[in-house]
């Protein structure tokens, strides 16, 4: 992976992020790494083997890492994965909700299952993420969070009544702590990707058709690779973003944009 | 090394506000600065003055953004002094003292739209060409919080706004795969020059009492509870402007203290 080096700096932040196993959780630690943070690289237990992995790439590169295991939609695992952290490094500057799960069905098929699991991964995960995180971020008087939405959290598209339904909860949930933390100096923003190519969605990007109609809706006329997404998290977690608080910013090539 | 070495930057409204804020920092981070400024000579030549002592580079230029002749000079003087342009930062905005809608005097509604709105353009529609020339380029626009939420007093100034967004998501389309990209950025309160016009006690002294402008934008600070700085502003715009935001196009971003979030 290609890691650009964000001239902002984010020196001697500490970031816990969430999901940070493939993909986009590993562009973000190698990202904030490189813009100067120490990172907390927490990950479910099956995946965690890819959170040591990202947690040396980041040592490599001259900052700390430490790996706790996190399962977004079990609040104990939440709650001793953000003490783990919070002991590790004796603070949280920043929180990356990037843990998320997309189920890919027409709406007649989805089942309750499916709704469950993606509205806990992608919405309650993240409340609840955020508020044991949160706690630790007044008492400091300062921090910033940062969520991973989507631009289906902001468009439709078939095939996504579920995941779009959660990631549009996720950008009101952004919006509704952004205005109840201002006061404790704490920003919530959130990003909102295109169609990422990651290992997750790699099965679905065999199919050359479907990849040609992504492309076609993509004004820049390329799928979004998880490093696209790193100057504008660094832009957040950093001093440049103080006054930004409740936004959704679409890193996403154009698409909402028509 | 800066976040944008090499390249050439024309902002407009760079005498004061937002744009010398911008100027200063785009100069900072490498850029070579055209200040272009309406009618404030002092004030454009102070902004020159003041990059060139920290080691920036930087000239301006006179003109009126809502003129289309002014508008091509002030990127030919760009291309002219500094050989290319890949940053338009379009600052340059104005209003006028606050008046609810059936008392907004039509000339002057005329003026802020050609100011705030047709200003823009024109300087888009000059600027697009060499930046198609030089491989693409950055174009970034200043819309206002007050695009999407109303405020009393402000209906030409908000229309104006709410336009470039429009526009800012028209052009990112058009230019997507040309290499220019287009986004465009909503102050919410900030603390500039601008401010002491649209005070209503200000600008107009016969308005009724009723409006007490300040005490009503101190209402509409919350929920961060102060004002924006020109500084902070100005972040954003250079976020923007590099190539950091590379996959970042056709998108509203606003630096607000939360006002939009409400």
């Amino acid at each position: 992976m290609t890691v650009i080096i964000p001239s902002q700096r984010v020196d001697g932040q500490v970031a816990l992020i969430t999901g940070c196993g493939a993909g986009i959780g590993r562009a973000l630690a190698l990202g904030l790494a490189a813009a100067g943070a120490d990172v907390a690289a927490t990950e479910m237990r099956p995946q965690l083997f890819l959170a040591e992995q990202n947690a040396a790439d980041v040592r490599a590169i001259g900052r700390q890492a430490f790996v706790a295991t996190l399962d977004v939609s079990d609040l104990d695992s939440i709650a001793a994965a953000v003490a783990a952290v919070r002991e590790h490094f004796g603070r949280i500057d920043v929180l990356i909700n990037n843990a998320g799960v997309n189920i890919v069905k027409p709406a007649l098929d989805i089942t309750a299952e499916d709704w469950d699991l993606t509205h806990t991964v992608n919405l309650r995960g993240v409340f609840f993420c955020s508020q044991a995180v949160g706690r630790v971020m007044i008492e400091q008087g300062r921090g910033k969070i940062i969520n991973v939405a989507s631009q289906f959290g902001l468009v439709g598209y078939r095939g996504r009544a579920t995941y779009s339904a959660a990631k549009a909860g996720l950008v009101n949930l952004t919006r509704t702590l952004a205005v109840e933390w201002a006061e404790h100096h704490i920003t919530v923003n959130a990003i909102a990707p295109t169609y990422t190519a990651t290992v997750h969605n790699a099965v679905g990007r065999d199919d050359p058709d479907f990849v040609r109609e992504l492309v076609d809706r993509i004004p820049l006329g390329r799928l979004g690779l998880p490093e696209d997404l790193i100057g504008g998290v660094v832009y957040l977690a950093s001093p440049s973003a103080d006054m930004v608080t409740g936004q959704t910013l679409a890193i996403d090539g154009g698409w909402t944009a028509w | 090394m800066g976040r944008l070495d090499g390249k050439v930057a024309l902002v407009t409204g760079g005498g004061s506000g937002i744009g010398r804020a911008a100027a200063l920092l785009f100069a900072r981070e490498g850029a070579r600065v055209l200040a272009a400024s309406g009618r404030n000579e002092a004030a454009a030549r102070a902004t020159v003055a003041e990059i060139a002592a920290a080691g920036g580079t930087a000239a301006y230029a006179l003109g009126d953004v809502a003129r289309a002749a002014d508008a091509q000079r002030l990127v030919a003087t760009t291309i002219e002094t500094f050989g290319r342009l890949d940053v338009l930062l379009n600052s340059a905005g104005i209003t006028i003292p606050g008046s609810l809608v059936h008392e907004v005097d039509e000339a002057a509604w005329q003026q802020v739209l050609s100011v705030d709105l047709t200003g823009t353009f024109l300087m888009m529609k000059y600027s697009i060409p060499p930046m198609l020339d030089g491989g693409g380029g950055s174009i970034v626009n200043v819309s206002s919080a007050l695009a999407l939420a109303g405020v009393p007093g402000c209906a030409a100034y908000a229309a104006a706004k709410a336009g470039l967004i429009g526009l800012t998501r028209t052009a990112a389309i058009e230019y997507a795969q040309r290499g220019i990209r287009v986004n465009v950025l909503l102050p919410g309160f900030v603390w500039t020059p601008m401010h002491r016009v649209a005070d209503p006690a200000a600008g107009n002294p016969t308005h009724p009492p009723t409006s007490d402008y300040h005490g009503f934008i101190a209402s509409q600070v919350e929920p961060m509870g102060r004002w924006g700085t020109a500084e902070e502003i100005a972040q954003t715009a250079l976020f923007l402007a590099a190539d950091e935001s590379s996959f970042v196009t056709g998108s509203s971003l606003a630096v607000d203290g939360g006002l939009l979030a409400r």
